[in-house]
């Protein structure tokens, strides 16, 4: 505009159906002032999706995973489960008490904790319910809804072998009973194995104190395990030779299998991966190169391949992983994608790096029949139509 | 859960590095409150039978489990012995929690949900004693206490496996 006369700008704005649009006829506003913390702009607008319940206090959010960039999860969207509400913590008055099979049993309160040698890593977080939906019929229409129990923070606090070495265990000690401060005293047990050198008490989500309903002021992270175990507003872990049998790993988050027993303790989410564009709920417009888009994860290390078919699994191609990839977290994969406006079944398969294939549901149910409703991690389709509408393919 | 292959953290018993914290007197840790192992490790005093237990269950669960513990707002808490292996699995306390201990400690520390940590531990015990005896676990005139309950056993208590994950071959 720098060289457009005054008459030239004047007939511009005009043809623009606005008065005044030239530079210097009338002063831009200026915007809204500093401000002590930041808001997202009020044309952001992706939020959690809550599942209808008559208690939500014991209730489960998702997380808006198609409308996420990159592998972090904001923290007001990270997906939340809890049993009996978010409590309100004050961290100058909340403790941690390690006793049982120990040598010094603790007590520790928060400024101790923070004043530790501590570790910063990106982790997942999948509820070992997430995309239970997908074993039958009751599954979502939409990637938020199908698959949104599960997100990716960068975590930091004290490594559990940290303080383990400080109470010192006894000879017996093989097990963590950990149990929450919130209204039920959530308490699972927790194997000491060598899987928990990536454990760590966490006080730190994504550069902040954790948000209240991940656990605030203090969580048990055991990265790649399913999210129940990894108890929030940790405020005591009772060192035994036993698992306690709590209810939440009997009677759930345990897998029923066709002959009737049921699988305890199946801690590790196995790999798994989501197309999050195009997925349910999107309509393709025209036919364009676009950008496929998602996230692979698993709870034994990296992810090594994520493979995409758009011919209902006939064929696969190996789509482009971002880097760097951290192990036990989100992997994002991208594959540039001509839709020619005819119909297409997608999805992905994600290889880790222990070499296990994320399977199919028909092997999965083959395995594992249709009853055992947790830890599902088969392949998940979506169906374009020649209209450009997307759909779950298994809802 | 013997079978389950522990792999210990070679965790040394070196001498304290860093010092932080101090440590909880006896009372402080049994002021946490009541945990309890599938022996009854940590059971407390108290006992309840399952008459006490109708009472309690009319008043203070039946308005989310139902009179008849058949489930509403709260999940079913009776029947479906027998059917873990059908294609219509129905898991309750009563066909599918392996320790009866385990039953004590949920309800100790979770429900009434509204309104948890509000039981006396005798009324815990005598709502474990009602549901036990609804599912036809123990008899009307048995008593549950700290003796008795970890000798209850369960109908589903051997019907739990370790995780065979991963269990699919490409
Ligand atoms: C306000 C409603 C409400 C009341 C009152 C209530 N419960 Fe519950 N109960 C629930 C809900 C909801 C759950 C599921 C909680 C969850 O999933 O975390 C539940 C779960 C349970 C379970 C676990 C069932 C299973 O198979 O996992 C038991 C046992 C139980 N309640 C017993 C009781 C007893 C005994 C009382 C009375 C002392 C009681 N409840 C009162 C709502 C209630």
């Amino acid at each position: 505009m720098a060289k457009t006369s005054r008459r030239q700008a004047l007939r511009l704005g005009a043809a623009l159906g606005s008065g005044a649009l030239a530079q210097g006829e009338e002063a831009r506003l200026l915007g809204t002032p500093l401000g002590p913390y930041g808001e997202r702009s009020r044309h952001v607008t992706s939020v959690r999706t809550m599942r209808q319940t008559r208690t939500p206090e014991a209730g489960s959010s998702a997380t808006p995973l198609a409308e996420t960039y990159g592998i972090i999860t904001p923290s007001a969207l990270h997906y939340e489960r809890h049993h009996a509400g978010i409590p309100d913590i004050d961290p100058a008055t909340h403790t941690l008490t390690i006793h049982g099979l120990v040598e010094r049993p603790l007590v520790l309160t928060m400024a101790e904790l923070r004043r530790l040698p501590s570790v910063s890593r990106i982790h997942f977080l999948e509820c070992g319910g997430n995309s239970g939906g997908e074993w039958g019929a009751k599954t979502g229409p939409d990637v938020q809804r199908s698959y949104g129990l599960a997100s990716c923070s960068e975590w930091t606090g004290v490594p559990l072998r940290l303080l383990l070495e400080e109470v010192g265990l006894k000879p017996k000690a093989s097990w963590l009973i950990a149990e929450g401060a919130d209204a039920c005293r959530m308490q699972r047990s927790v194997p000491i194995v060598a899987a928990l050198d990536d454990a760590m008490l966490a006080y730190g989500q994504n550069g902040e104190p954790l948000r209240p309903a991940q656990g605030f002021p203090l969580r048990l992270l055991t990265p790649g395990w399913e999210g129940n175990v990894q108890v929030k507003w940790l405020r005591r872990l009772h060192v035994t030779d036993q698992p306690y049998m709590t209810r939440d790993e009997t009677s759930k988050y345990s897998d029923l299998m066709p002959d009737g027993k049921a699988r305890l303790f199946s801690l590790p989410q196995e790999a798994k991966s989501v197309i999050t564009f195009p997925s349910g709920g999107h309509t393709l417009d025209r036919p364009a190169l676009l950008e496929l888009t998602g996230l692979a994860w698993s709870g034994r290390g990296r992810i090594e391949r994520v493979e995409i078919t758009f011919d209902g699994g006939a064929t696969w191609r190996d789509a482009r992983l971002d880097e760097p990839r951290f192990r036990l977290a989100f992997t994002r994969f991208r594959l540039p994608y001509r839709w020619d406006a005819k119909p297409a079944a997608i999805a992905s398969r994600a290889t880790d790096e222990t070499g296990y294939v994320q399977p199919t549901r028909e092997q999965l149910i083959a395995a594992r029949g249709a009853n055992s409703g947790y830890h599902f991690n088969g392949i998940k389709f979506w169906r374009i139509a020649a209209g450009g509408q997307v759909t779950n393919a298994d809802a | 859960m013997r079978t389950l292959s522990l792999i210990l953290l070679a965790v040394p018993l070196m001498a304290q590095k860093h010092g932080a914290g101090r440590t909880p007197t006896d009372q402080e840790i049994r002021g946490l409150g009541a945990t309890v192992a599938p022996d009854g490790t940590g059971l407390p005093e108290g006992s309840g039978t399952p008459a006490e237990g109708r009472a309690l269950f009319a008043a203070r669960c039946a308005k989310c489990h139902g009179e008849k513990a058949m489930g509403d707002v709260g999940p079913r808490l009776v029947g479906g012995q027998g059917t873990l292996a059908t294609a219509q699995p129905v898991k309750t306390v009563g066909s599918f929690w392996p320790h009866a201990t385990s039953l004590w400690n949920y309800i100790n520390r979770a429900m009434p949900f509204n309104q948890p940590g509000a039981l006396s531990h005798s009324e815990v015990y005598a709502a474990v004693a009602y549901l036990l005896e609804i599912n036809g676990i123990i008899g009307p005139k048995d008593t549950m206490n700290a003796r008795t309950l970890p000798k209850v056993r369960m109908p589903n208590r051997d019907g739990f496996v370790p995780d065979a994950r991963p269990d699919i071959k490409r």
